[in-house]
């Protein structure tokens, strides 16, 4: 499989992603699943600029994602999948059934959110997409960076990372 | 809040070791606010520093990586205040550069700091052989 991190990450790309994730994978690519990205040439330059010239970035909607997910998990060449929040990645993932699991690496503070990890805070609906997630069969887990020790949903929501 | 000239935005104490370093150098830091992305969603960071920005009259960001949110962030406070200058890949050289140009226009002040931080880094490697006969081991 050529898709080495399925990621929700409200930054989306930036230094954790590029250079924390992509050093240790050898990252190539990076499929970047936004509806509004997908829609701003503006946005996807932006984003253009963060990566070096020998990593690719492919902006998809939900809807184009799912038809080339496949192909992008045939990729031989290492990748790494972002989305901003959960409700993207639940989409993605009843849309296609081919994502083995999913990596919470970064959503914060907002009106509403509490705090479960250092960098994850969520909603009580958004904890609860969580659950549901990981009831589809998906492997849900918590790590910000490769150094860190991935957190098992339960801790997640327990917010025993924090202890 | 002071005015400043710039601001220097980066992950987690970046921009705090910076200035320490610069005030340590030369005395002074006064014309740099630090800021940092540690804790901050995407919007959070756009927003620290759009109010930095505003409450200090800085004219030029100074930042860490390409793809870092900081780097983001000052690029789309740009796009909104196209006289702004963003700087990717501040170095210690580049910040003393800036902060001697007082009397230079801000957005080419950066620019001579942005050639000054390139040309400080430097490798310095082990002579070869063939250049090292005037070396500690070549005159034993």
């Amino acid at each position: 499989m050529a898709i080495e991190l399925y990621r929700i990450d409200d930054r989306l790309i930036h230094g954790q992603v590029v250079v924390g994730w992509g050093q240790p994978l050898g990252l190539a690519f990076i499929v970047l699943v936004d509806d509004e990205v997908a829609g701003s040439d503006w946005e996807q330059e932006l984003y253009r600029m963060g990566v070096p010239p020998e990593m690719h970035v492919y902006f998809e909607s939900v809807d184009t994602a799912a038809v080339r997910l496949g192909t992008y998990q045939e990729d031989q060449r290492p990748g790494l999948l972002l989305t901003a929040d959960i409700n993207t990645m639940i989409r993605l993932v009843d849309a296609t059934g081919s994502i083995p699991a999913v990596n919470v690496g970064g959503i914060h503070h907002r009106a509403g959110r509490s705090q479960r990890l250092r960098y994850v805070f969520l909603t009580p609906q958004e904890a609860d997409d969580l659950r549901q997630l990981a009831k589809r069969g998906v492997l849900v887990t918590a790590q910000d960076v490769p150094a860190a020790r991935p957190l098992s949903l339960d801790e997640l929501l327990a917010g025993e990372g924090n202890r | 809040m002071n005015s400043a000239r710039a601001i220097v935005a980066g992950h987690a104490d970046f921009a705090a070791g910076l200035l320490s370093a610069v005030l340590q150098i030369t005395g002074r830091d006064d014309i740099f606010l630090p800021m940092t992305n540690r804790g901050l969603g995407a919007q959070d960071v756009e927003r620290l520093m759009a109010d930095l920005v505003e409450r200090s009259g800085a004219e030029v960001i100074f930042t860490d990586l390409p793809a870092g949110s900081c780097t983001m962030a000052a690029r789309r406070l740009q796009r909104q205040q196209p006289d702004l200058t963003v700087v990717t890949g501040t170095n210690l050289a580049a910040l003393l550069d800036f902060l001697f140009a007082e009397s230079t226009v801000a957005g080419e002040a950066a620019r001579l700091a942005t050639e000054k931080g390139r040309a400080s880094l430097l490798v310095s490697t082990r002579p070869t052989s063939s250049t090292s006969g005037g070396g500690p081991s070549g005159g034993d």
